[in-house]
Formats: structure tokens, sequence, C-alpha cells
């Protein structure tokens, strides 16, 4: 025991270290934003604030534009030095570019020209609606240095940290199931030493031919008959349990060839779940999204820049991505597509049976039902399990107690006032609409 | 009056002392389960290998090897597509519009695909132009996955690519160019303005193409009359739904007569309306569609029909003519004569001789007669072929003058008669290629098979009538290394345009007048003022003109034979170019209710003459005696099937039959009547036939489900009593006695359930018109698509195991009107004369009236198959339907027994992905033909129509979606939607305004069996017959 202590002394220190250590990194960092930012404002001519500018390069240019690395349009870190270092063009026709690269192109411009065939053809948004003051903004985002990033660092420790917490556990259930054992040993001496000190003493101990408990048990009709009712009846619970229970696959969770995580998409990111499930609007499935649709985010989304854990680092998302672009045939480095895709066969976590006809525009988007209502917590869900039993007495109990919701339906109004009148209620669930008809699902 | 009259399916049930059929009448099952068999015999049972315990044992490990292997659920993956094309939802249908135009069926149709893939063909609505989707276009989706399909161009054994084949092709072609010898281009109908384009810019680039159109089953003599009249190739069109009066000499106009697509038209004027309806007499030999749809029909030998339209020209038109008809049926001919005076403009007279007299005595009437039924300023292009130059042809490939054949859509050495010279030429040629999509009798006898594309893959435009144009577009990617015969033809001519472009051309130059092409591609059709320039490739030598007086040739070229011939075409197998569609295969045939075969049609008369014999087994299954029939020589053994109303002297025998090439082997069925297609005419005369020893078993499901000796079913009349009658006359309620008072079945007051409310929400009703009903049999394929019904093979429908959801019963009854024989009873004198004369007296089985009534679950309301159900299986749900659900049915098959109508469907195995039914649902091509939205039942399982329930809940959905209310017309089911004649209309009957609900008022309406008080949510309309003579 003393010796974990020692340990966790000895880690401590440690942190300790590596808390300095990161102060100090941040500090010379901060020292260089200091030195940076006077540097740029110095550089530019027209003042920009750069916050401002990230604000609105995220809203109008990010879709195409990084600013380290080229996507579907170059990257714009220090465009405008860049530009007017290598091209001799300045900030007016940059202004005139942004504006209207396309006018800028049919004018005849050299350079306009050469990038616009540079990257296949592909015409820039007109964003005539900027304002000079706007584009300076932009473009002092786009002259700030980039961040080194500190956090990995930070990562790093903390992710020590939390390991250390796991052994640390370990070590006090060891350290408890020896005290355990301590003290059953501690009885069994105490138990021995006083035996020895009867002996000693002359003392007669209890006539040991007691019959055994078996044998007593045995003896008892009574017990036996109950023990026997009490047994058959807990072992036929538990064969009822478990027959009940094959088939339904509740909490199955299966290793899907990309790890894809909801938590990430739907929950941090807040991603609705019909912009890629948009087919559980109008058709009988929900649909698996289509790579393309994908791609829709991420040719520009190409690292993962989110909480991480130990188990799923920054390397391990972007391994991920990496795995997606190879099934989409994404090139990243030239930003277009190899026409080399390889379909991703994914583990179908949601099986009906082919006798049960489910159709998912109908509960979402007749009923309204929120998805979360059968899937579960998505949004929290790292890796997604079956949240439902998808049982047929699961189906029925919501039927029996959900409302239909006949509001602005033009479909439920003549049906909804001649029910309503018929059963006296003002409320109709899906039972009294005729839910659970054999034939409604089992055609 | 419905009521004296004597319904029968089968000439069986008209003999009295038939222990069968009284078996039947008493029996789901006609035989016993043999349970003693195998337990009665205690030899066997002690001699068995395997004990008591052994058995318990292997019962015991298999429960619990199942119940282990059930554990662990199948891991199953999900592949979603990689760039999801914009037009694709999975889970929701697309339809295209698109054309058939196979050279046999030519229609606009509208294709259902699911995920990428055909699953379903549907009438095309906004095409006015050739009628619906037969039988035969709605089960032409299985083609498309038909597993024997040739996947990429063969030079003989070896496959080969494109590019080598397009290397030796034009090679050969440019050899050729000098050498004297012609390059032909042996083809089906393609009425098609881009391809005849097409053609002629080929035979511009080498010179010595000659352009061969070739129809298996020919029309090329109505072809030469018009063209010797009109001046233009092509056939008059009629629209019968102008016609009042409609005389048809031996012309299946209901079947495929010049084309078929005639039944929409038909099928309208013959729902009375306002007291009116058309009058059809038909004079045939065979029992054909069109005969059993006619209010009069008078069998004729082929002989008799040249004489009977050669007086019919006299009696309408004028002038004398020779020739004798015995009287009662020069009568006949004088009635139908006075009739279409009559009717004037509004009469129109058909004819189906392939004799060209025939052909133009009728023009000539009907241009006489004015007939407003009758077009000729746009005639039907979908026939062309031309029997003459396919003879030149055949002798110039003899005489080695052809130096490569080219042929697309046609299979001449299976459909010739004289295939032998055929295969003799093509021995001669020095190339020879054949664009199929099958390793067929043809293709696998020449030297390249070009594999082809199935029309689901393929562009095209047809040119169905002058104006009336359709499109034809691919619904899915080729599935094979196919390349269509347009597309090859544009490689040869060095033309490096895609036939869809070069369809956009031709028709944005000039054909569609300025409008949009993508709206005609959108549409499927175009109908327009402009007739495409057809490059007409017919020599004016090579075809047949007709006589000065053609009446009087034509009536002098009658020649009496003993027995004569005629071949006719099936409405499930056409020319037989879907021989490999289980489907049809056994899709029984309307009137002898037979499938998977043909067979020699006789009448009763020459079959007790001949010593033929059909005889019933224990089982209801029918056997024939068998025949040969000798043809100018050429002897087949055929099985013979006695076929009530087959005109005496005549036999009948169906084309498209006894393929052997490119199919699995159960589909091989039949004998190949082609053999007696002598110079392309349905009728030979030079026949005779002898029974030879042996038995045929047919698989025919005439006994099979009656109604258990109940009468109640068909209700007809005819027009003079339903238009003066009070309905209680001709269409009464039955009535049972209640406290000594007549009340009828319908009253609550005699029924012993009490009525659920149905009056909220949807109640669905189908109405079936018997009047305009044909029989054609499209809803029974359309069911078959739509409800995955699987196929159980010739021997499983002899059992009475055939899985069709939906029926079509054909009933014959006497004629109504006796009058003939009560003249001939009071002119008997005496006991000898007396003898003789009764037995001449009309027998009910030589020209019985035909009623065809379809026959689905009637969705009882008081239905009592639900209460018989041990497990609930079967229940009733609140829009009427009978539900059916498949997980929860044990199979006791209760149901099905006390079902009245017998509509239970049991499968007795497992139908799918097994080897013993080896059919579309046998491998994965076939498989994705199925419904998704529907299950495929499994073993032990009972199964029945639905009503669609899948298409009525997508309705209701779409409806909710979009938050409005429904429409009458919006509920269709799979049937109601394939009936193009507007013999089935479903809807909401809560919905008063609605068709249904009308129709469900209306006085023709009755129920099935009323009296059984089902209650049934099917309700048919009275049968009713014009028999108003002139």
């Amino acid at each position: 025991m003393k010796k974990s202590y020692q340990s966790l002394e000895d880690n401590s220190t440690k942190n300790m270290k590596q808390v300095i250590y990161r102060k100090l990194t941040s500090n010379i960092l901060h020292l260089g934003f200091i030195l940076l930012l006077t540097f740029s404002t110095t550089l530019n001519a027209q003042d920009g604030d750069s916050a401002k500018g990230k604000t609105l390069f995220n809203t109008n240019c990010a879709a195409c534009h990084n600013l380290d690395k080229a996507m579907t349009g170059p990257s714009l870190r220090y465009v405008e030095t860049r530009l007017s270092d290598e091209q001799g063009l300045d900030r007016a026709w940059l202004s005139d570019w942004i504006r209207n690269s396309a006018g800028l192109v049919k004018s005849g411009d050299s350079y306009a020209n050469q990038i616009y065939n540079e990257y296949n053809g592909t015409a820039m948004t007109a964003f005539p609606t900027l304002s000079d003051q706007d584009i300076s903004d932009i473009l002092a985002y786009t002259a700030t240095d980039p961040v080194v990033a500190a956090t990995p660092v930070a990562a790093a420790g903390s992710g020590s940290g939390a390991s250390e917490g796991g052994i640390s556990n370990k070590i006090i259930l060891g350290a408890l199931a020896l005290l355990f054992a301590l003290l059953a040993m501690a009885l069994v001496l105490v138990r021995q030493t006083l035996n020895r000190f009867a002996e000693a003493k002359g003392v007669e101990l209890a006539d040991k031919k007691r019959l055994p408990l078996w044998k007593a048990f045995a003896k008892n009709q009574f017990l036996v008959l109950v023990t026997a009712i009490l047994f058959l009846l807990a072992s036929g619970y538990y064969v009822f349990g478990y027959f009940m229970q094959v088939g339904i696959d509740q909490g199955y969770q299966p290793v899907q060839p990309i790890h894809f995580s909801h938590k990430v998409h739907a929950g941090d990111n807040g991603i609705d779940c019909k912009y890629c499930h948009s087919s559980a609007r109008v058709s009988k499935t929900s649909g698996i999204p289509s790579l393309n649709v994908c791609m829709n985010c991420h040719k520009s989304v190409y690292e993962y820049n989110g909480e991480t854990t130990a188990e799923h680092s920054k390397e391990f998302y972007d391994g991920e991505i990496q795995k997606l672009y190879a099934a989409a045939g994404w090139s990243d480095a030239d930003q277009k597509y190899t026409g080399d895709a390889q379909p991703v066969k994914w583990v179908r976590i949601h099986n009906l049976p082919d006798f049960a006809y489910f159709n998912h525009s109908q509960h979402v988007t007749v009923a309204g039902i929120q998805c979360q209502t059968c899937h579960g917590p998505v949004e929290e869900m790292e890796v997604m399990y079956q949240y439902s039993p998808l049982t047929m007495g699961w189906c029925i109990n919501c039927h029996r107690e959900t409302e239909v919701n006949v509001k602005d339906n033009a479909y439920y109004t003549k049906i909804h006032e001649q029910l309503s009148k018929k059963y006296g209620v003002d409320k109709l669930t899906a039972a009294q609409m005729g839910g659970l008809e054999c034939g409604k699902c089992h055609y | 009056m419905s009521s004296n009259k004597k319904y029968w399916k089968s000439v069986e049930e008209l003999n009295n002392d038939s222990s069968i059929v009284e078996t039947l009448q008493q029996n789901e099952f006609v035989s016993e389960i043999p349970t003693e068999e195998f337990l009665g015999d205690k030899d066997t049972l002690e001699s068995s290998s395997t004990t008591r315990r052994d058995f318990l044992k292997y019962v015991g490990f298999s429960t619990a090897a199942a119940s282990l292997a059930a554990c662990e659920g199948p891991v199953i993956k999900s592949i979603p597509y990689v760039v999801q094309p914009d037009e694709i939802i999975p889970g929701v249908a697309n339809y295209y519009a698109t054309t058939i135009a196979d050279g046999f069926d030519f229609a606009s149709v509208l294709v259902k695909t699911r995920e990428g893939r055909p699953i379903k063909i549907e009438n095309n609505t906004m095409a006015a132009t050739n009628g619906g989707a037969n039988a035969r276009v709605n089960a032409s989706v299985l083609g498309l996955y038909d597993s024997l399909r040739v996947q990429g161009p063969r030079k003989g054994e070896s496959a080969i690519s494109w590019g080598e084949f397009d290397a030796e092709t034009i090679q050969t072609f440019n050899g050729l160019k000098d050498s004297g010898k012609d390059i032909v281009l042996l083809t089906q109908t393609f009425a098609s303005p881009s391809t005849s384009k097409l053609i002629s810019e080929f035979s511009e680039k080498y010179g010595n193409v000659r352009h061969v159109v070739y129809d298996a089953v020919s029309e090329s003599i109505a072809l030469d009359a018009f063209q010797a009249k009109y001046g233009e190739r092509g056939l008059a069109s009629y629209d019968f739904s102008k016609a009042e009066t409609i005389v048809s000499i031996g012309a299946d106009f209901l079947g495929d007569w010049q084309g078929g697509g005639f039944d929409t038209g038909y099928s309208k004027m013959r729902v009375p309306h306002h007291g009116k309806m058309s009058r059809h007499i038909q004079f045939e030999s065979n029992m054909s569609l069109s005969g059993a749809n006619a209010d009069k029909r008078i069998p004729l030998t082929p002989a008799q029909q040249k004489v009977a339209l050669a007086k019919l020209y006299s009696y309408v038109v004028g002038g004398s003519v020779s020739g004798d008809l015995p009287e009662h049926m020069d009568e006949a001919v004088r009635k139908a004569a006075a009739q279409l005076k009559k009717a004037g403009s509004n009469g129109v007279v058909i004819t189906g001789l392939q004799e060209i007299n025939a052909q133009t005595v009728v023009l000539e009437i009907n241009e006489f007669l004015k007939s407003k039924a009758f077009d000729t300023a746009a005639p039907i292009k979908t026939r062309q072929g031309n029997d003459k130059a396919v003879t030149t042809l055949i002798a110039d490939m003899k005489a080695g003058k052809v130096g490569a054949i080219i042929m697309s859509g046609v299979n001449p050495l299976y459909t010739l008669a004289n295939a032998s010279d055929f295969a003799e030429g093509l021995a001669k040629t020095d190339v020879s290629v054949t664009f199929s999509m099958k390793a067929d009798e043809t293709s696998s006898e020449t030297q390249y098979i070009a594999a082809a594309p199935h029309y689901l893959e393929s562009w095209g435009d047809v040119e169905f009538k002058n104006g009336h144009y359709g499109l034809m577009q691919p619904t899915i990617r080729p599935l094979f290394n196919t390349r269509q015969f347009q597309d090859a033809l544009l490689k040869w001519t060095g033309n490096d345009m895609s036939f869809n472009d070069y369809i956009k051309d031709t028709w944005n130059g000039g054909l569609l007048g300025g409008n949009s092409f993508n709206k005609a591609l959108h549409d499927g059709v175009y109908i327009g003022t402009i007739a495409s320039e057809t490059v007409d490739t017919t020599d004016e030598t090579t075809i047949e003109t007709p006589s000065g007086n053609a009446a009087r040739a034509l009536a002098a070229s009658a020649k009496v034979s003993d027995l004569e011939l005629t071949l006719y075409t099936k409405v499930g197998m056409g020319d037989g170019q879907q021989a490999n569609n289980p489907w049809l295969q056994e899709f029984p045939d309307p009137i002898t209710r037979a499938s998977w075969d043909n067979y020699l049609t006789v009448s009763r008369v020459d079959a007790d003459r001949l010593g033929i014999k059909n005889r019933h087994v224990a089982d209801g299954a029918l056997n024939g005696s068998l025949v040969e029939l000798t043809v100018n020589g050429v002897p087949v053994t055929v099985p013979a099937y006695i076929q009530p109303g087959q005109a005496v002297g005549t036999v009948g025998l169906a084309l498209g039959y006894g393929r052997k090439n490119g199919l699995k082997e159960e589909l091989q069925t039949g004998k190949n009547a082609y053999h007696f297609y002598n110079n392309s005419n349905p009728v030979q005369s030079d026949v005779s036939i002898s029974v030879v020893a042996g038995e045929h078993e047919f698989a025919c499901v005439q006994l099979h489900n009656t109604l258990m000796g109940r009468g109640d079913i068909i209700k007809e009349t005819n027009l003079e009593v339903f238009n003066t009658k009070d309905k209680k006359h001709w269409n009464a309620v039955p009535v049972v006695s209640l406290n000594h008072k007549e009340t009828p079945v319908t009253s609550p007051d005699v029924d012993l359930w009490d009525e659920f409310d149905r009056s909220i929400g949807h109640h669905f009703n189908l109405s079936i018109d018997l009047n305009a009903c044909t029989g054609c049999g499209a809803c029974v394929i359309a069911c078959h698509a739509e409800n995955n019904v699987p196929v159980v093979g010739k021997t499983e429908v002899r059992r009475s195991r055939d899985m069709h959801w939906l029926r079509i019963d054909r009933y014959y009854s006497s004629e109504d009107s006796f009058e003939g024989d009560n003249t001939k009873k009071d002119e008997i004198s005496g006991l000898a004369s007396s003898l003789s004369e009764f037995g001449e007296l009309e027998d009910p089985a030589d020209n019985p009236q035909v009623a065809f009534q379809p026959v689905m679950c009637q969705h009882c309301n008081h239905a009592p198959c639900e209460t018989v159900c041990p497990v609930a299986a079967t229940s009733h749900g609140r829009q009427g339907q009978n539900h059916m659900a498949y997980n929860r049915c044990v199979g006791t098959r209760y149901c099905a027994n006390n079902c009245p109508y017998k509509v239970r469907r049991f499968n007795w195995f497992l139908y799918a992905q097994n080897d013993e039914f080896d059919y579309f649902m046998n491998d994965d091509l076939g498989r994705m033909v199925l419904n998704p939205d529907v299950v495929v039942r499994s073993r032990g399982v009972m199964e029945k129509c639905s009503m669609c329930i899948q298409k009525t809940q997508k309705t209701i959905l779409d409806a909710k979606r979009d938050g409005r209310e429904i429409e009458d017309g919006e509920f269709q089911t799979a049937c109601s939607a394939a009936c193009s004649n507007g013999a089935m209309t479903f809807g909401d009957i809560n919905d008063k305004e609605s068709k249904v609900a009308k129709l469900k008022e209306d006085n023709r309406m009755y129920h099935l069996l009323e009296s059984v008080g089902t209650k049934p949510n099917v309700i048919y309309q009275t049968k009713v017959r014009n028999t108003t003579e002139a």
C-alpha cells in the first residue's frame, strides 16, 4: 500500500513538471503571437480585424478554401503577400476577383485565367456584397500565422492521467481483495488458535458427529418439495427469458468497417439526422447515406479537431476519414475523385424480418416522431447500437399509447371527426385509427 | 333469364354418372390423404430400419440443433451507393414510360422500377393508340432476368469481344461489296422510323443490301390486300368502340389478330349504356377468346367461312356467289347481313382468313358500309412481314446468292415450316449473325451470336399507326455485355453516334413538328400529324393481288376437305418468343384452362368418331388420348383435347410451343406447330389424325376449385329482359324463410353475425363487370408480378396446387334459345325417325355459350375463413380487407376448407430457392423481379389475395404525407390497374361519389354466392348478352 501511494506521488510530480512545461510553451507562443500581430499590422496598409475575418471566412469561403491546403480553390494563407510578391497583383485585383471572378476571367486577365484553368475551370462564386472592410478583414485573417497546436501536449498529459487513474483503481481493488483474504485467513487462524487453546485447557468440544447439512435437508421432504418447486420456477423463468430473447438484438453493437461516430456528427456537430438519412422522410427505409453525402462535408473536413480520448485519438479519427476517402475514391492531395471507389459494407444493425412492413416516412414525416424515440440517444453513441427491442410487443405498445398527430393534415380531418365522435374522445391513438390490424404491417 | 340455364366448366359435368364430379362437389381434396398407405401395411412398418427410439432421437437432436442455430442471428451487410443517383431513393419506386416492340407485341407501357431494377409492367394511361398491356406484355419483365441469356458476343461456342466482332463483320461486308452476293437483313417488324432510316443508310454504304421483314405469325396476305387497295403497306385499323354490330369471320380480334389491342375499344361498347350495347356475331372453327365473348357464335369450318364471307358480301353489297352452306348456317349469315345493313355505318366486318380475296372482300364490305370503326387513313404498322420476300430469300440462300445474313428479333429455324430449307441456305452464306438474347434454335446455328439487350435495356421508337408514335427507353443499365441491332448498324455505317442520339435526331428532324423530345420521352407516346417517311422496301411484284370479283373467287376457292387444321396463338404464349417465361407457361389458357401445354382441340363429334378420349383421373386432373397429326405428310404426335364449340371437321393447334434451345428443361413444353405452318397460312386442309397408344397428362385447372356444386355463381340475362323487366326478374336477391316469410339474405334479420360499423375511413370494394371482361388474363399476370406469386410447375398444377391468387373461371352454358330444336321436335313423325333425329338435337356441348368470371378472395365482411382459424392468422380490417398474417399461420388449412370460393392457396413446398422448383425464384437474377414490399411466403403457409393492401396503404401514406384527401381512382389493385377493358373498378365505397360506390348501387350488381351470406367486398355486374336479332 505504501508503495502504491509512492507511485501516485511520483506521478503527481511528473504531472507538475509537465504543467510547468506547458505553461512555458504557451508563454512562448503568446509572445510569438504578440510579435506576430504587431508585425502583421505594420505590414498591412489597411487595417483588418482578423477575428471578424475568421467569421466571414468560415461563412463565405470555407466551403472551398482552406488556409493551408488546396481544396476546391487554392490555399489562402498569406494570399495577399503571395500575390504581390509572385504576380505583382495588388489588393484591387484581389477585390475584383473576389467580387466577380468570372468577369475577370472573361476580361482576359492572364493570372485570372491561369488560376481558373489550374482549378479545372471551376468558377469561384462571386461575392459582390462583400464590402472593402469585409475583404480586408478576411485578408487579415488569411495573413495570420498558423497556430502551432499546443493541445496535443495537453491531451497527451491528460491522457496519461486518465490511464493512471485506471491503474490505481485496479490497485485499490487488488488491495481490497488482499485485505479480505487476510481477514479470512485471520479468522481461520483465530479459530485454530481457539481450538488449540481449548484442547490445551481440556475443554470438551461439542459432538462432531452432527448430521451433515445435506442429509438433514434430504430428510426434510417439505423442504425438498419447496426447493424443487422454487428451482423449477426459477429455471422456467430463466429458460423462458432465454427463449424470449432469441432473435432480439437489443444492444447489438457490431464493429463497423469505418468507425463512424454518431456522437461526433449528430452530437458534437449537431447535424440533423435527416441531413444524412434523408430518405426517412419519403421512403420506407431511412437509408444509409451514400458516400457522396459524406463527401459533401468531408471534402473540406479532412481532419478531426474535436474532443479526443485515449481510445479515439485525433490520429484515429483522421485515419477513419482517410478510410472514407479511400472508399469514395477521393484523392485529398489532388482534390478530385480518382474513380476508384470501394463501396462500404456496413453491418446492418436494425433488422426487421421480411414479414413485417415498416415505413419510416409514416412515422417521421406524418407522425413527426423524433428519431430518438426508437433509436435512442444516437447523438451520444460513439458506436451505434440497437436501442429498442424491435419486437412486435414494443411496436404495438407504442401504437396503443401514441396519440395521432392529425393537426393540419387534410387527410385526417374527416376521419378524425367521425372517429372522435364514435369513441367519445378528442385525441385518437394509433390503435383507434386501425394501427393494430394485422394486415397493416404484415403483407 | 338466368335461372333456367345450366352452367358447367367441363364436359364431364354434363355426364350424370360421373363420379369424379360428385366427389369434387363434396370434397376439397379429391383423394383421401393416403395415411393407410404407410400406416396400414404392418410388414413395411416392422421392416423399417428406423425404430421409434431412433426417431425420437432424430427429432430431439434436430430440434436442439435448430434452436441452437436460431440463437445466433446472421450478420447482414448493407452496402449504400458510392454516388447515389439523383432520381433513386431507396424504397421508393420510379416509373418510366417505354414501349415494347418485340415483333409480336407492341404496346406503350409504364415500367415500375425499384432501386434501379424493373419489377413490373403497367399500363401507360397516356397511350391512346394500341390498347393496354396484355398478359404477355405484363410478363415480359421476367425475360430481362432470364439466367440463360447470352451474356456477351459469341463466335460459335467461344466468347469474343465487340471489337473483334466489329472488325470481323466489317471486313466481311467490305469483301462482299463486289462479289455480287447480297447482305441480307432479316428482321422482325420494328415499325421504327429511326431503324428504317438507319437501314437505308446501311444499304447506301454497302450497296448490295436487302432488308426482309419476317413476322413469325404472318399477316402478309392482309397487308397485300391493303396495299393493293390503298397503295400503302399497312393494316386497316379498327376502333370497336364505334361499332354497334361486329361480324367476325375467323378473326380472333380479342386475341392476337392483326397485332391485337382491340379489346379496350370492344369492351367499351359491351357494357349496356342507356339500354344499348354492341352485338357481336362470330363465325369460327376453333373456340377463340372472341368467340367466347360473342353474343352469337356459329362454328364453321374454314372452307365454310370462305363461303359465309362471300355470301355475307352478296347479302350486304349485292351480287350473287356460288357455294353452299347448310341451311342453319346460311340463315345465320343472312341474319348477320341484315343486322349489318341495319347498323349501316355502325357495323363492321373483319376476317382472319389468310386469303387475299377474303381480306379484300372485308375491306370492300366495310367501305360499302362506310363503317365508322374502320380507318384506312392511319393504317396499323406493327405487322410488316412479307412472306413472298422470305420465300425468295430462302431460294436465294440455297442458290448461294446471299453472302451475309444478319438476323434480329427472328427465329426462323423455329418458326418456319420449311426450316430445313432455311438451314440449308444458312450453311451456304459466308457469314451469319443473329442478334438474340438466347442461344435459340436459329442463333445457335449462326456463326456469331450478337448478344442483344432486352427491350427494357434498349432505346427505340415505334410507329404504331401513321402519326402515332411510341418511344422505348432503357429502364436499367444493361445487365450483360450486350449491344442492340441498331447500335451495331451505326457501327457498321461508321457512325459514332449512339442510337439514343440518332433517335433524337430523327425525331427532332421533322417528326415532332417542333414539340419537345423530352416530353415525348417522358410520356412514352406522341401523337402527331406527320407520318414518318417509311422506306418501303417491298417490291410491287412480290405482293399478291386480289381477283377481279373477290367474293366470287373466294367462294370458288372454298374446297371441302374432311378435316381442316386451324393454327392459332394462345393468349399466354403468343408466337413463342417468351417460352422461357414460367409465368406464361403456368398461365392457364382462358378457354381450355390448361397450362404448360399445347394440344389438338377436337370437337366432341370428331372425338367420338375417332375414338379420342379425355378422362378425369381421381385427383381431378385431366388425361387425354395421344393422336398422330399428319399435315402434308408431316406427322407429329400431340395430345388431343375435346373442345366444346369446336366446329365439326376441324381441329386446332396452338403455335409457340415445342421450343427446345436456350430453355430450362421444365419450360420445354408442347409440340412445335410451326412445322405445319405451310405458306404461313394458319389453315391447313391436308390433315389426318389417328389415335396412337398412350395417354397425355394435362395440367388443366378445369375441374379444380369448383364451387362445390352450388349455383348462384354467374348471373346472366339478355339485353331485352335487362331493358324491359324489373331487376327482380333477372338479378333477384336470394331469399330465405324467416317466420315463414321470405326474407332476402342481405337482411340483417337473417344474419348470424352482427354488422360492424364500416362507415368510417375507407371501405374498399372491387367491382368486376362480367360484360367488359374478355377473359384476357392480363390481371392474372399483373397479380403474379405484384404479389410475388410462385410458379409451381406442371405436376403441381395437375395436383390442383397452382398458386394463382386470381383465377379466371370459364363457364360453359347451353344456348339459351332452343328454337331450332323445338321446330325439329315438332316435325318428328313416327318412332323410327324420332330415334335418329333426337340424337341430332343440339348437344349442349357442341356450341356452348361462354362466360368468364375472375375470382379472387372475396374479402367477405362475414368471412367463413376467419372464424375457423385456430391461431387468428386471418382477420378482418376495418377497410374491408381480409388480412392474412403469414408469420402467424401454422398451416392447418381449415380456412381453405371453409372458404366457399376456394380462393385460398397453400404453400405445399418452399417455392423460393428450391432446386425442385427451378423457376425464376431459384436464381439470383430471377429473384430481382420480386416486389420488395411483399413478403415471399414460406412452406406450410396459407396465402391469398390481399386486395393489394400494399398498394392501398401506399396510396394512403402518400396522401397523409401530402396532407390531402384521396381522390377517386387513386386506389388501385394490381388487377384493376392492369385491366384496360374497364372490367375491374376498385375504390372506396365510403366515398359516395366514387365510381365503385355507384357500381355497388347498380341494378346489375350481385355478390358471388349471395345465399351463403358472407357479404363479400368483391361485387360482380350481371352479364348481359345482346341476343336481339335484327
